[in-house]
């Protein structure tokens, strides 16, 4: 093991080359640009053994990974933003087509105006399509995830894609001391690859023809839905192997700060979750006993480990980087949609904050979570279940 | 559904899918060997891939499976002697 201080970016190349991915395409997008450059200089240098594809698009960036994957090699690629929203149909198509593969999404605002800065929208915007889905706090966590998430998309449970998200330029290009694992200890960690199905010559095979039977596609659509169910104990179990060999676990689905004696919860994912925590230090300083509740897992959503925690709080704060436009953020509706499937009755208030890259800080949390305090004991309720930050 | 066998959208190729189509002709394409060149391009044409090319002593010899051809005309029109005639059937 050796301690490296690595950018978010670099840290992803870092797991990339120890996970002996064997093919990466990518289209250059700010701020994802970097991954693949150091990428290219550890192949320029020998350091790495991979080939890589220039294309001309994100769209096509996705569909040479999906080829070399389904011709059976460990396949990579990145993007960001307008990016992602490129390739969606390739997202779609390579997770309904059970393929596994890993992606690296820094987070970034869509346009228009054009916008550089971090928020959760393109990723967010993924959360039908099939893929596995994980938001890293740190660059540290940002290694490990990329690791583990070729171990468990390999996984004959799941055999679905799945994609990292890291925050542009919080992580992406910020750098932090981050442990990285030797050789040994990933090769010892990932077994060879292992695949539903592999494309070879003298083998012809159809991928994606018009069905002759729609009960059979129907049936397809809804296992890819039971298979992200499976998966959620593959994470578990991976990632407790993971804590195993490192002494790095993060509790699988969802991560902890001061949970158990708290009354209050603040719920989100990515970057911002270091300054919740800064936030609740505070806050419990000022007699409001908070505890935050890290969402790693947006796919599968882990509503029975979040309901495990939040059970008997007098209230919990979702906080979203993102918004489906017309209805409420996307954490808080898969959140409350679980909770009422399970007749629990808590109050929660969606705050919809950090949008455009707009900066939060742990102050703003900690008059986010004073007011909501304040809110739910005067009026024993959520009078407002969703609000915009920093407006009023 | 077996745990590790996904449902999946794959198929392998095969003869006569959809059946002996070659019913739903109702002309067929005749080859005059004396014509024929042996050049291949109905063979490559063929949307149904039923023209098979057989090398015979360093010569192609055009050969159509009447059972699945459905007399499209897509050969006759493509060849360059027109050595392939439509020839109705009923």
């Amino acid at each position: 093991m050796v301690k490296l201080t690595l950018t978010g970016n670099h840290c992803v190349a870092y797991a990339v080359k120890l996970s002996r991915v064997k093919v990466v395409s990518a289209y250059p997008i700010t701020p994802q640009t970097t991954i693949v450059e150091k990428l290219s200089e550890m192949v320029d240098s020998g350091d790495a053994d991979i080939k890589m594809i220039r294309v001309e698009s994100e769209h096509s960036a996705l569909s040479a990974v999906y080829g070399a994957a389904t011709a059976g090699v460990r396949a990579f690629t990145a993007t960001s933003s307008h990016g992602l929203l490129y390739m969606h149909e390739m997202v779609w198509w390579t997770a309904q087509a059970r393929v596994p593969l890993v992606m690296a999404v820094v987070t970034r605002t869509i346009g228009p105006p054009w916008n550089i800065w971090t928020d959760h929208h393109d990723i967010m915007g993924q959360r039908d399509t099939g893929w596995l889905i994980v938001m890293a706090e740190t660059n540290q966590e940002v290694l490990d995830e990329t690791i583990k998430l070729f171990r468990i998309t390999e996984d004959p449970r799941v055999f679905l894609p799945g994609m990292v998200g890291l925050d542009a330029f919080i992580l992406s290009h910020t750098v932090e001391p981050v442990e990285v694992p030797e050789q040994e200890v990933v090769d010892s960690f990932l077994p060879e690859r292992r695949q539903p199905y592999t494309i070879r010559f003298g083998d012809p095979l159809i991928m994606g023809n018009i069905p002759s039977d729609l009960l059979l596609n129907a049936k397809m659509r809804w296992d890819v839905h039971e298979a992200l169910g499976r998966s959620t104990q593959v994470i578990d179990e991976v990632d407790r192997e993971w804590g195993k060999l490192t002494g790095r676990y993060y509790g699988g689905l969802v991560e902890c700060y001061r949970c158990e004696d708290a009354d209050f919860l603040f719920i989100g994912a990515g970057a911002w979750v270091g300054d919740m925590r800064l936030a609740i230090d505070k806050l419990r300083d000022m007699g409001y006993r908070f505890g935050v509740l890290k969402v790693r897992y947006i796919r599968p959503f882990p509503g029975a480990r979040i309901l495990e925690i939040a059970r008997g709080k007098k209230g919990v704060v979702v906080l979203d980087r993102s918004i489906s436009a017309g209805s409420a953020g996307p954490i808080f509706l898969d959140l409350a949609a679980y909770f009422q499937g399970k007749n629990v009755t808590i109050p929660i208030k969606n705050v919809v904050a950090g949008l455009a890259g707009f900066d939060v800080n742990y102050e703003d949390f900690v008059k986010i979570g004073e007011r909501f305090v304040n809110e739910v004991s005067e009026v024993g309720w959520v009078e407002n279940h969703l609000e915009f930050y920093p407006l009023r | 559904m077996e745990v590790g066998n996904p449902l999946l959208p794959l198929s392998r190729p095969k003869i006569g899918v959809q059946g002996a189509t070659g019913s739903w002709r109702f002309r067929k394409p005749e080859i005059d060997q004396g014509k024929c060149i042996g050049c291949g391009i109905c063979w490559l044409y063929c949307p149904d891939s039923v023209i098979d090319v057989e090398d015979v002593g360093g010569r192609f010899k055009v050969r159509v499976d009447y059972v699945y051809c459905k007399g499209c005309g897509v050969c006759a029109s493509v060849c360059p002697t027109k050595a392939i005639r439509m020839v109705s059937e009923v």
